[in-house]
């Protein structure tokens, strides 16, 4: 053992050395408390070790045979956006303080990750409208997943109410956890797109929250303040699911009374990455504050009264309730969530109206352009669920034929829609690039 | 007593506060990362920064006919962002970094949160575009390079764990525990055993063993630790029943130790029906040196932030996969991974996996965190057990030169970290394990892991992980048997400690009471 390994420190003399101090001839004997039966011995059946630019070369030749979004012209959305991430978001995360810090359990070491969270949380609560936010959660799924937790333990009550318009994605993981929360998932079909507030009332009856979703998966806008009307007059908690960066455009969950907000922050300043990491967030109203999951930082002051941030309400958590915790969550996704509060300040108001009208824009020129039959005539927002004359896998096979990915087909999650393409359109696509998959969709017999 | 420490002592020799200006009256800029920078000034928020029409991004704008939201779902008051200029944004970040203490920064001996260095390697790789710009829904053929690199990564786990199968998906070492006992839930009613409903978990076990069996729906029975800090395996025969659906185990413990009579819990627990779960937190100590399915268990969790050396980025994102027994894999969470006959990888969804527990995140796992992981894993090769062996080095070494000045609760060799309590200081100075790790933070060190596990007074929990030198190891030896002698000569100094830092002890009872967790915008 020594230095020749990768990242260690140890020299040969070092370890003798050590070995000396400890009282022992070996290594191998700092390991006597392992039992017999169960060492391993024989050397782990791996691949030989890599040198660092042999290692680069081999994951390098993984990754080129991926078709990004910049070898490929993507209109993929569906949960999943490609969204722009400025060049100052890679130069905060490298920063190595806040990189490889861990949790901010010791206060006066970690006042820049928790002022960062606490600037997050309040961008969140600003966001939504809501008083209060989490450090973040794992994924827009998972959140729903929390929201639920938390909805069983605030109404005792144990039936979810979802609408079906709610990414299938999100539904699943819904469903999954249900059974450990003992709790049943009813789901609310849509009417041509959106979810009816009778449909929706209807089923809120008993239930202990009922989550929609805005603008819902289809992209068309949900009639939200009247779900969330029809979700509380029942008791259930209203729990908003909304993408982040449609609210400088779109009204605020907080502002038309729901309870809970939740949400994906992928497209906040975080990469695709193939799905992760990124962050869910979950902010609700002052009252469900010590029911809330995960991590909160809040103000206080040091013992000269000087501001400074901790953890705080930790007695909701696992490390200190155990198995009455509010959640069992521990390691969250404070760096993904640090990358969504330097993108919103990046942003600032203005440019979040500014991103949510040049969506709408592109979203309109897409819908006339395009010149196919609307699955749904509603207004919406960043994505258009679109009707094909040939099945919609079969189209995307031809466009990507042509280097255009045109959507993601509906027929996967939806019965009776294969030949239905939703397409995405973010501030990334220029005109120039919806012209050209109009032409690679008419070209695929679209 | 308080002012008979004087100034001049507060901070330790060779640690000298970083001079001039820490930060300026606007709260911008001030010392670079320096280790000790003594209290100052604060960085004020970045809505307190804020100013009507300042902005930092600029978008494009295409010559495009508008489109309005409808009147009741537009936005009628705006949200209220910063309003700050890129290099605001630029100092603000790069002063709050200079306030936050991370393992570049120094010696982080976090026990059982395994702080090891981050190779920087992992940063390029998961940047590439390939990687970084591939949309989740990708068709199979345009991300064959992903799943090829996630099948890699699957097989190297499994082995390292020494079970059949692997699942990528939890986000964290806790989801893994939660999927993991949804696993136990779906086994445990294939064979027609679905009532029991009991979870063994030894007194030692993280927070997040219990708070994930509650969430799961089973019930925690808790067993105790016996006096050589192994799992009492007699009160664990005495608890395990026809009700048990499993045993949770951390091995090594969150003592430092290696549960000697494992062989025999597991054992136990299967013939009595049940199921054993690792939870590997503390896999550091023992990778290619022993494996968790040789031990006897079905479900094992990696936490791959700690153990495979991927950045905790201030509190996450981190990765928790699951390798399972044979007899789990059908159960599995969807999408999995699958490689085709011809050498192709696909993912298999509800449809062909009917036994499966559902999907458990939204995409297929935190793939950013699994490119590092895998770099890493190959950075060592067959040669990890090495790693796992340096990491147990420098726990004993630091063990063995603390223990005459802190008490060791447990006699015996520890493995990768170690447990030491501050009872001593704590009966005959006053002077306690919370006090013990602000007076570090004075010499330049994180603190370790206090209070934790709860089976030991006054716990002060140290992982020092393979990374760290002699050198380094030394001087927060020293730093630990210097603060054992001033709890004796000037109790007040460690009890006021710290003094170094950027704020003094933080009130966290206040926090609590009046809690404040956002900022209030003047009316």
């Amino acid at each position: 053992m020594g230095a020749q390994r990768p990242y260690l420190a140890l020299t040969p003399d070092d370890v003798a050395g050590l070995l000396g101090t400890i009282g022992v001839g070996s290594v191998d004997e700092l390991f006597r408390d392992v039992p017999e039966g169960v060492r391993l011995r024989r050397p782990l059946a791996v691949e030989p070790a890599l040198a660092e630019q042999e290692l680069v070369a081999h994951v390098s030749a993984l990754a080129a045979r991926n078709a990004h979004v910049g070898a490929e012209l993507s209109f993929l959305g569906a949960g999943a956006y490609d969204h722009y991430v400025p060049a100052l978001v890679d130069s905060v995360l490298a920063r190595g303080e806040l990189l490889t810090a861990y949790t901010p359990y010791q206060p006066e070491l970690s006042q820049g990750i928790l002022q960062a969270i606490f600037e997050y949380q309040t961008a969140i609560c600003e966001l939504t409208g809501m008083d209060v936010a989490n450090a973040s959660g794992y994924d827009g799924a998972t959140v729903a997943a929390d929201a639920c937790y938390l909805a069983r333990h605030a109404t005792g009550r144990t039936r979810i109410v979802v609408a079906q318009t709610v990414a299938p994605q999100v539904r699943r993981v819904v469903r999954t956890y249900a059974v450990g929360f003992g709790m049943e998932v009813v789901e609310v079909p849509h009417r041509d797109g959106v979810t009816d507030p009778g449909d929706f009332a209807a089923a809120c009856e008993g239930a202990a929250c009922a989550i929609f979703q805005q603008p819902g998966f289809f992209g068309c806008l949900e009639p939200a303040p009247e779900l969330a009307a029809a979700a509380a007059a029942t008791g259930a908690l209203a729990v908003a699911h909304v993408d982040p960066l449609s609210l400088g455009v779109l009204e605020a969950p907080g502002a038309y009374g729901c309870h809970v907000a939740i949400g994906d922050g992928q497209g906040v300043g975080n990469p695709l990455s193939y799905g992760g990491p990124h962050f869910g967030f979950l902010a609700a109203r002052e009252e469900l504050l010590r029911r809330l999951p995960g991590r909160i930082a809040g103000e206080t002051v040091d013992a000269d009264g000087r501001r400074g941030f901790v953890l705080t309400l930790q007695t909701r958590e696992q490390h200190i309730r155990r198995e009455k915790a509010t959640s069992n969550i521990t390691t969250n996704q404070t760096l993904c969530a640090i990358a969504g509060l330097v993108y919103l300040a990046w942003l600032g108001p203005q440019g979040l109206r500014e991103l949510g009208e040049t969506c709408l824009a592109l979203g309109g020129y897409a819908r006339e352009r395009l010149g196919l039959p609307l699955c749904f005539e509603q207004p919406t927002f960043k994505e258009l669920a679109v009707r094909l004359r040939r099945p919609a896998e079969e189209v995307v096979a031809r466009a990507r034929a042509a280097g255009v990915h045109p959507g993601y087909p509906l027929g996967r999650d939806y019965e009776g829609m294969d030949d239905a393409l939703l397409v995405a359109v973010t501030e990334r696509r220029t005109p120039a690039e919806i012209d050209r998959l109009a032409d690679v969709l008419a070209e695929a017999g679209a | 007593m308080t002012g008979a420490a004087g100034s001049g002592r507060r901070v330790p020799a060779g640690h000298v506060p970083v001079p001039g200006p820490r930060t300026w009256p606007d709260g911008t800029g001030g010392a670079s990362a320096g280790r000790v920078q003594g209290p100052g000034p604060g960085v004020a928020l970045l809505y307190e920064k804020s100013r009507p029409g300042r902005r930092a991004g600029t978008l494009p704008s295409y010559p495009l006919a508008k489109v309005e939201v409808p009147e009741g779902l537009r936005r009628s008051a705006p949200p209220r962002l910063p309003e700050v200029s890129e290099p605001d944004l630029v100092r603000h970040f790069t002063a709050l970094s200079a306030r936050n203490y991370g393992v570049d920064t120094g010696f982080y001996p976090l026990g059982s949160c395994t702080m090891k260095h981050n190779p920087r390697v992992g940063e390029r790789l998961a940047a590439l575009p390939g990687f970084r710009d591939l949309h989740p829904h990708q068709e199979l053929d345009g991300c064959q390079g992903a799943l090829d690199l996630m099948w890699r990564l699957q097989v190297l786990l499994a082995e390292v764990a020494g079970l059949d199968a692997v699942t990528l998906q939890p986000a964290a070492g806790s989801q893994g525990e939660l999927l993991g006992l949804m696993l136990v839930r779906a086994c445990l009613a294939a064979r027609g055993e679905s009532g029991r409903a009991e979870v063994i978990v030894p007194d030692t076990a993280h927070g997040t063993n219990p708070a994930s069996v509650a969430m799961a729906g089973f019930d925690v029975v808790p067993v105790a630790t016996d006096a050589r800090g192994n799992v009492d395996v007699g009160e664990v025969r005495a608890r395990v029943s026809g009700r048990t659906a499993a045993l949770m185990l951390t091995n090594p413990s969150t003592l430092g130790l290696f549960d000697e009579g494992v062989e025999e819990l597991t054992r136990l627990v299967h013939d009595a029906g049940g199921l054993c779960y690792y939870d590997g937190a503390n896999l550091n100590a023992v990778c290619g040196i022993s494996r968790p399915g040789d031990m006897g268990f079905d479900i094992v969790h990696f936490n791959l932030h700690k153990t495979f050396a991927t950045p905790h980025g201030g509190g996450g994102p981190g990765a928790g996969p699951l390798a399972v027994t044979a007899e789990l894999e059908p159960f599995l969470p969807v999408p999995v991974l699958v490689r085709r006959a011809d050498g192709s990888f696909a993912l298999e969804r509800e449809a062909e996996r009917p036994l499966s527990v559902g999907q458990v995140r939204g995409f297929p796992g935190p793939f950013g965190v699994l490119v590092r992981a895998y770099a890493f894993l190959r950075a060592w090769g067959p040669g990890l057990r090495e790693m796992s062996q340096a990491a147990v080095l420098n726990a004993n070494y630091l063990l063995a030169r603390l223990r005459d000045a802190y008490e060791l609760p447990y006699d015996r060799l520890c493995m990768h970290e170690l447990v030491l309590s501050a009872r001593n200081l704590k009966r005959d100075h006053g002077v306690s394990a919370l006090d013990v790790a602000k007076r570090l933070m004075d010499y330049g060190f994180h603190p370790p892991t206090i209070y934790f596990p709860l089976v030991v007074p006054e716990a002060l929990m140290i992982e020092p992980t393979e990374t760290e030198s002699k050198e380094t190891l030394d001087a927060f030896a020293d730093a630990m048997l210097a603060i054992a002698r001033e709890a004796q000569t000037d109790p007040q100094l460690v009890r006021s400690a710290p003094h170094a830092t950027v704020v003094k002890r933080l009130d966290e009872a206040r926090a609590v009471k009046q809690p404040i967790v956002r900022h209030r915008f003047d009316p």
